[in-house]
């Protein structure tokens, strides 16, 4: 405590110089700002794809079509997904990771703050590009996220926007990466050895390397798709000598590492919150550094699980079969050591707990989804049905989001100077823990009972569970204002929040005053100071 | 098209409906699981799906036990100390190698399942399934019988935005067609799909699978129907605008009344240009 006290004294004003108003936010190379813009940029993107959502709620709410078009339907579903894999769930991470990761490693900003900048301002104009589409003639992309040739080549005017939106995305998720990747190598405080690590660090540092490899992959098939589109080649079309299926292993060639890069730093902070409010160091911090990369080698030799039912030699089946389930082991590695950091601990539970526990429920159901998926014939009856609906939106709703959350209470107090409103926080557990569970549980239910999925209307013996996952999707939606108004609320003001902020917390963040200065370390902290990771 | 344009007036009359609409639709079936199906692969696979269902119950039941055990003991406002030891090698080594061999035990099965499905050999006769948005063609290979398959006219305009039809009332809503696939029971039958257009997924969860119907490329896949009946299903590939609307519907019948409607087909299509008029 003593330390931080010096650091706030030696680096009060004269490091500070900024541009203010405006021009501070488009100039800024901080890496707190930058983190700012992100995780502000990413809450934006949650509400639009959220309205999206509750479009979509909204006409499956009961049967018969009664708001939109199947068209339209369509572009919400497809647009739904693109805004919250790219706009809010991606932008968070890359927000949590610039405002975290110099401070957690003792460095005074990111190592290439220019970079930074530009990977940050590119997002803007790429989701300007992305959302113009509703306003065009044919109605934006409603192909599907995936982009499946030959159907997506069906869109209209939209179809060169989707393209250069999903480039843009890219562009921003690569620098990022690389500036992740650049600042854990070179910046790290003496005595911060790899091993000592937090684990959001090293989950980050692999998702990063996740993002390097998988992104430009996604770049190379949505170019062969506008090449297909206005040039005349024929990469996807069995017309011209190219295969449609080719599109789909390049595409999740990178969408399965992506489905990674949205969840890996979750297991950083959850691993970060619960030895926290459980007072007691995270158990398996070394087996968590190890299957974290295991996770990410197996990443990218499953992909071809998404389409089982595409049409694979046994050989293939049974191969991406078996690499698949065998994820059930690190990511079951992980759960377990997460509970054995509880047992015998001293708990509270404050709202970041809160949103770390139900993390562990819940992702782990969209775990035991995701095992049942791996598993090739029986997949042959779930692929493509709202069981698979449920289970990605229980890994990303509850699993990435909960964490998120979790993170965004866990250090508000930190980045505001201010406590939230732990009532508030509790209100907005609750409701969205139990809204959550009534809109995505019975979605197992309806696609087991043959239910597929991207379909605007449905036989009406799948009325009862749509109408109650729709009544849960609309309280959850609700439920997020909650979140909005703690986050402005504390922003405002609030109790003054301590440097150390929770009672169990360690680590080099919890070192600096609340908020931090603004070149986060310019003096290196003490090699003494330094704890390891695993608390 | 504009937000206006979608949510017109008629947004809150319709939201008023649907709110009146919940008792009348309590009715509906809650069906909760797969079916169990009517071909020896369904069965087969619906075995494993609750033997692995079952695997996860248990597995989860013991871990969400213990922790919500540890959430309730170990609390600080009970006054727990907090042990603070944090890593064990042999726990680590258990709790890795044990999933492992309970994957080990769910992949034995799977494999076999697998194998079966995908022997297509010592078929009985073979239809060809295209896909065309937004409807099927069957093609009785052997037999040279061909038909299209469309939504039925009255799911067809009850679905319609503003149809003001209460899709309740409409039989068998979304999941009817014109012409019904007609199929023998108790023979071995090969279905080779593909699509003319983009790529769509014929799937009847009774048959225990789908397949996709990929543009140029042909899937080989089988049933052995063993009990007469009508079974449903539905597109499962998202093919533009009306993927919601290009169900299927399959009619196991007895080999005799399907020689008879093969018969009857023939000498139909004799006069080839009645069968797509007749029925379209």
């Amino acid at each position: 405590m003593s330390e931080a006290a010096t650091h706030d004294d030696h680096h009060d004003d004269h490091h500070d110089h900024h541009p203010s108003g405006l021009m501070r936010w488009i100039t800024t190379t901080n890496h707190k700002d930058i983190g700012t813009l992100y995780l502000l940029f990413s809450l934006t993107m949650f509400f639009i794809g959220g309205i999206m959502a509750m479009v979509i709620r909204l006409e499956l709410f009961q049967p018969g079509l009664q708001f939109v078009d199947p068209q339209f339907f369509n572009s919400m579903t497809t647009m739904h997904a693109l805004v919250m894999i790219f706009g809010a769930v991606m932008p968070a991470w890359t927000g949590f990771a610039n405002w975290m990761i110099p401070i957690m490693i003792g460095a005074p900003d990111m190592a290439l703050p220019r970079l930074n900048n530009w990977s940050f301002w590119i997002l803007p104009f790429a989701f300007t590009l992305l959302l113009s589409t509703l306003f065009m003639p044919g109605g934006a992309p409603a192909g599907g996220w995936t982009m499946y040739p030959p159907l997506v080549l069906q869109t209209g005017a939209a179809f060169p926007f989707l393209i250069f939106a999903v480039h843009f995305m890219g562009a921003s998720s690569i620098a990022g990466a690389i500036n992740i990747i650049a600042t854990v190598f070179n910046m790290r405080a003496p005595g911060m050895t790899l091993m000592k690590l937090p684990l959001f660090v090293w989950t980050w540092i692999i998702t990063a390397f996740l993002l390097i490899a998988s992104i430009p992959v996604l770049a190379g098939a949505v170019t062969m798709l506008l090449t297909d589109k206005f040039f005349g080649t024929a990469f996807f079309s069995a017309a011209g000598g190219g295969d449609p299926v080719m599109f789909q292993h390049i595409f999740w060639f990178f969408g399965h590492p992506e489905v990674y890069i949205l969840i890996l730093p979750a297991f950083g902070i959850v691993s970060a919150i619960i030895p926290t409010f459980a007072r007691k160091p995270l158990f398996g911090y070394s087996s968590m550094v190890y299957a974290t990369g295991a996770i990410a080698f197996l990443s990218f030799i499953v992909w071809a699980h998404h389409m089982f039912t595409v049409g694979m030699p046994l050989a293939g089946e049974l191969f991406f079969m078996y690499t698949t389930i065998l994820i059930a082991v690190p990511t079951g590695l992980k759960v377990f050591n997460w509970v054995a950091t509880m047992w015998r601990s001293s708990m509270t539970f404050e709202t970041p707990m809160l949103f770390a526990l139900a993390f562990v429920v819940l992702f782990t159901i969209g775990g035991f989804s995701g095992l049942m998926l791996g598993v090739t014939p029986v997949d042959f009856q779930y692929h493509d049905t709202y069981f698979v609906v449920a289970h990605f939106h229980y890994v990303l709703v509850t699993g990435a989001v909960f964490a998120l959350m979790a993170g965004a209470y866990f250090w508000l107090p930190k980045w505001t100077g201010n406590m939230y409103d732990e009532k508030l926080g509790q209100w907005h557990f609750w409701t969205s823990t139990i809204s959550v569970n009534v809109l995505f549980f019975p979605q197992h239910f309806l696609g087991l009972a043959g239910m597929p999925r991207r379909i605007p209307d449905y036989a009406v013996q799948f009325a009862d569970f749509n109408m109650v996952s729709s009544i849960g999707g609309f309280v959850f939606g609700l439920s997020q204002l909650l979140f909005v108004m703690v986050v402005v609320k504390c922003i405002r003001g609030g109790e003054k929040a301590t440097d150390q902020v929770w009672e169990g917390a360690h680590g080099l963040e919890w070192t600096l005053p609340s908020p931090p200065p603004y070149h986060s370390f310019t003096v290196a902290p003490e090699p003494s100071s330094i704890e390891g990771g695993m608390r | 098209m504009t937000f206006s344009k979608i949510f017109g007036s008629r947004t809150k009359q319709a939201v008023v409906a649907a709110m009146l609409a919940l008792p009348a639709s309590a009715s509906a079936e809650w069906g909760l699981n797969l079916p169990r199906g009517v071909t020896p692969f369904s069965r087969e696979i619906y075995d494993l799906h609750m033997l692995i269902l079952g695997i996860c119950v248990v597995i989860g039941v013991a871990v969400f036990g213990v922790m919500f055990y540890s959430i309730v003991a170990f609390r600080k406002s009970k006054g727990a100390q907090a042990a603070q030891w944090h890593e064990s090698t042999v726990v680590e080594m258990l709790w890795t190698v044990a999933p492992f061999l309970i994957l080990v035990g769910m992949a034995v099965p799977a494999t076999k399942a697998l194998i079966m499905m995908e022997d297509v050999s010592g078929a009985d006769m073979t239809i060809k399934v295209t896909g065309y948005q937004w409807k099927w063609h069957y093609e009785y290979i052997e037999e040279g019988v061909e038909l299209y398959s469309t939504i039925s006219s009255d799911s067809n305009v009850a679905r319609r935005l503003d149809s003001g039809i209460d899709p309740n009332t409409v039989q068998n809503y979304l999941l009817d067609v014109d012409n019904r696939l007609i199929v023998p029971v108790n023979q071995k039958i090969r279905f080779l799909t593909t699509a003319g257009d983009v790529i769509h997924a014929w799937w009847v969860p009774a048959l225990g699978w789908k397949r996709d119907a990929v543009p140029g490329f042909i899937n080989e896949s089988w049933a052995l129907i063993d009990e007469i009946g009508v079974y449903r299903g539905q597109c499962a590939e998202l093919c533009g605008k009306d993927h919601g609307f290009m169900p299927i519907v399959v009619e196991a019948v007895s080999e005799s009344d399907y020689a008879a409607w093969i018969e009857q087909q023939k000498s139909e299509s004799d006069q080839p240009v009645a069968l797509n008029i007749e029925h379209n």
